[in-house]
């Protein structure tokens, strides 16, 4: 395999990551408002913080990776995504600040704050959509290069159908994600009152969730037809994604396999965004940046590949230890083993 | 205050507005959870419940700072692609290795930090808990390792070739990227000057406790620990400091000479203090120390020190930046000294070291050091102006072309208003509802 395959798969994966690690988080900050508001606040938000508390800072670096690492392998992603990115990046940069400061503030000093909670929860909300911008534009047709300026098109965003669909589906899937995700961990906790609450959730926001992803789908059609041709050839893969969701729907339905069914919105995410990113390629930009031709130097990408490589022995086992200490110890998900006091 | 709109001002306010910012934290991150390691250890060691107390409220005040390190240090990082495009392109190609080490260290801190946090009581044997600490004290000394290198990289870039042709960069070296004459020093001076202001930050909380009248011997105990350690550190600090200016005189000879006004070149040169700048660049008011920036720049008193006029005009830094490097100097020297005179004054004086007069000093300790961390940093940084890449790229042809950084200049210097604001908000409440002798109290010990 190619250096930039490698690299461009290498981040894919990371950004996958972060979308499924931050949307359990975007969203559980959500739900922990709403909880406060709804009066279910003493059900949902125990657990909530329980799970959160140790990993949050976790998913920022799944961030932070990803565009570092799209600025080693592919430099010139900087050049035309940081020109053309002041205000939208700027404005997730701002949610990013709000969220992760105010849920610290929130969870351990200032606690019974409902402001902080509401800054929390709405600012985190609105992060997915922000970032999506990046996608957006990666789809082309907001960019002019004017005498070797880059100039971003505010009105073409803003009139995109397509950019709109996108937005919609990042709102909505952070909902359905983290719901799919606390059903399991409350099912786990076996704690019934919560379990039902959140199940709930998960329900609701399935439809939608679907409903918007069939949307973007579509129209990339308007948007950018070269790549919807290459998206049909790859439609195993959305098909596949949509039979996971409809497995993990059904076992949240039937209240079993909890589990598993979380582990299908896994599936269903990743067949969608590797597909996507697939026929994506090889261009990062279009139709300014491909893989081939604004790929790193041979040398620092050997770098970056053996540091990578080196990283992942370290990060695995540390991750393996978080998760076995978290998430997978049932004393402690049971709220058993209290945190500090 | 600016008439017309220029992308590359507003892009600077708003990187050292970040910046400034950021590095608050920053410093605090590196240096915290080495004072947390050492109260554990010692508390673990010496079977004191104080020092493990000591260590679990300085962690859980740790988190809020840390909260406001990440996201601030996430904003410094989106904003160097935003507000410097042409720069990361440049960087990407040549100094990507230690960025993005940098996520790594940053990812290993992360874990061990949450994991740390909430497993106080999990494990039998108490040292398995203080083990948990140490990657995170490798990580956060890690990230600040890296991220320094690539500051470093901009002060001496080395490590490519540019051709001349195409003006594209080749023959990369990542590892001669990496080690650069500047990395050393700077690494070195910005590690244990982040330890010697967490200390004295942690010492100052300290002082103003005893100030306020709390007599337990908990907070005796804290102040003895950080002042030791400040100590230390300001030692350390003040000869890798030493090593710095020759560094410069080596290097980056306009720094230095800017740094000190110093305009013709000469041997046996002294070092000024203070003092006001004429219109013809004659000094006027400065304290004059015979040869010392000889001995500071090369080590000898006969040695040649290269002044501001055999320089290229339009390559010398701002002169102001003087000021900052004697801020930063002089608070430095005062910090070692408070330091030095409690630790005279605990282990061989026979006057109490809870003085009023020292605590208050010990209280203005933590500020003044964080103060000079911020000097520090606007003399390393303003210093290498003109250039953003010593050598090849200047500042002003790095900077993005995109409009509204005004506005987003307004919007961050708001947000960072509020989140210092609430930060400390925050931080004073969770300590002045849970004070130390109730918490010893619940765990079951003596109340004095």
């Amino acid at each position: 395999m190619s250096y930039e395959l490698l690299g461009i798969i290498v981040l894919w994966i990371f950004l996958y990551g972060y979308l499924i690690v931050a949307s359990v988080d975007f969203g559980a900050g959500f739900f922990s408002y709403y909880s406060e508001i709804t009066g279910n606040k003493q059900l949902i938000q125990p657990m909530i913080e329980r799970y959160l508390s140790p990993v949050w800072e976790v998913t920022n670096v799944f961030l932070i990776f990803f565009m570092v690492g799209l600025i080693g392998f592919f430099p010139d992603t900087a050049y035309y995504y940081g020109t053309s990115l002041l205000i939208p990046g700027s404005i997730a940069v701002i949610l990013l600040a709000i969220r992760g400061s105010y849920y610290a503030f929130s969870t351990y000093g200032a606690k019974n704050n409902r402001f902080y909670l509401f800054l929390y929860g709405a600012s985190g909300w609105l992060i997915p959509a922000a970032l999506s911008t990046v996608l957006i534009i990666s789809e082309g047709g907001f960019i002019k290069v004017i005498n070797g300026d880059v100039q971003f098109q505010y009105m073409e965003l803003f009139t995109s159908s397509y950019a709109w669909t996108v937005v919609g589906l990042a709102l909505i899937s952070v909902l359905y994600i983290s719901s799919m995700f606390l059903s399991y961990y409350a099912y786990k906790a076996k704690d019934h009152k919560a379990f039902e609450i959140v199940r709930k959730y998960a329900l609701a926001w399935s439809l939608p969730t679907i409903v918007a992803s069939f949307l973007v789908f579509f129209s990339i059609r308007n948007h950018n037809v070269e790549h919807f041709e290459k998206m049909v050839d790859l439609s195993w893969m959305f098909v596949i994604s949509f039979i996971c969701f409809i497995v993990a729907v059904y076992f949240v339905w039937k209240r079993k396999k909890l589990g598993w069914a979380f582990v299908f919105v896994m599936f269903q995410f990743a067949f969608a965004f590797f597909g996507y990113g697939a026929s994506h390629l090889p261009y990062i930009l279009y139709p300014y940046i491909n893989i081939h031709e604004h790929f790193t130097n041979q040398t620092m990408a050997i770098a970056l590949v053996t540091v990578f490589i080196l990283g992942l022995l370290l990060l695995v086992p540390s991750l393996y230890l978080l998760m076995r200490l978290f998430l997978f110890d049932i004393k402690y998900v049971q709220g058993n083993k209290n945190p500090q006091k | 205050m600016f008439s017309t709109y220029d992308p590359v001002i507003f892009s600077r306010l708003l990187t050292s507005l970040t910046l400034a910012f950021h590095i608050i934290f920053a410093t605090i991150g590196v240096g915290v959870p080495v004072m947390i390691a050492l109260a554990e250890w010692i508390g673990i060691k010496r079977n004191d419940s104080h020092y493990l107390l000591l260590a679990r409220r300085w962690a859980r005040g740790f988190t809020i700072t840390v909260a406001v390190g990440v996201v601030t240090g996430t904003a410094i990082g989106l904003q160097l692609s935003l507000l410097w495009p042409k720069f990361m392109q440049v960087a990407g190609q040549s100094i990507a290795l230690p960025l993005f080490m940098e996520t790594f260290a940053f990812f290993f801190e992360a874990i061990f930090l949450g994991i740390y946090l909430y497993t106080w009581d999990r494990f039998k044997n108490r040292m398995t808990h203080f083990y948990l600490l140490i990657p995170v004290v490798i990580g956060s000394s890690a990230s600040a390792f890296f991220i320094t290198i690539v500051n470093a990289f901009m002060n001496a870039p080395q490590g490519f070739d540019v051709d001349v042709l195409t003006g594209k960069i080749i023959n990369v070296q990542p590892l001669v990227a990496m080690f650069n004459p500047a990395t050393p020093t700077k690494v070195a001076h910005v590690l244990i000057s982040a330890y010697l202001t967490s200390a004295f930050v942690l010492a100052g909380v300290a002082a103003i406790s005893i100030l306020r009248g709390r007599k337990h011997v908990y907070y005796k105990k804290a102040l003895k620990l950080t002042m030791v350690s400040a100590l230390i550190f300001s030692i350390g600090t003040a000869i890798i400091g030493d090593l710095s200016g020759k560094y410069l005189a080596e290097y980056q000879p306009e720094k230095l000479a800017a740094a000190e006004w110093h305009f013709e070149t000469t041997d046996q040169a002294p070092l000024v203090i203070g003092g006001i700048l004429t219109e013809n660049n004659e000094v006027k008011y400065g304290l004059k120390i015979p040869l010392a920036l000889s001995i500071l720049a090369h080590g000898s008193p006969d040695a040649e020190v290269t002044g501001i006029n055999d320089l290229p005009k339009d390559e010398i830094p701002p002169l102001w930046i003087h000021y900052m490097f004697d801020l930063m100097a002089i608070i430095g020297v005062t910090l070692m000294l408070i330091a030095l005179t409690y630790v005279v004054g605990q282990r061989f004086g026979r006057w109490n070291v809870h003085n009023k007069g020292l605590l208050k000093l010990i209280v203005l300790g933590g500020p003044l050091a964080m103060l000079a961390i911020e000097f520090g940093w606007i003399f390393a940084e303003v210093g290498r102006q003109p250039w953003i890449l010593r050598g090849y790229m200047k500042t002003t042809d790095a900077a993005t072309t995109s409009g509204h950084v005004d506005i987003m200049l307004i919007v961050f210097a708001l947000l960072y208003i509020v989140l210092g604001f609430t930060c400390v908000k925050v931080i004073r409440k969770m300590f002045k509802n849970y004070p130390a002798e109730e918490e010893i109290a619940s765990k079951g010990g003596e109340v004095k």
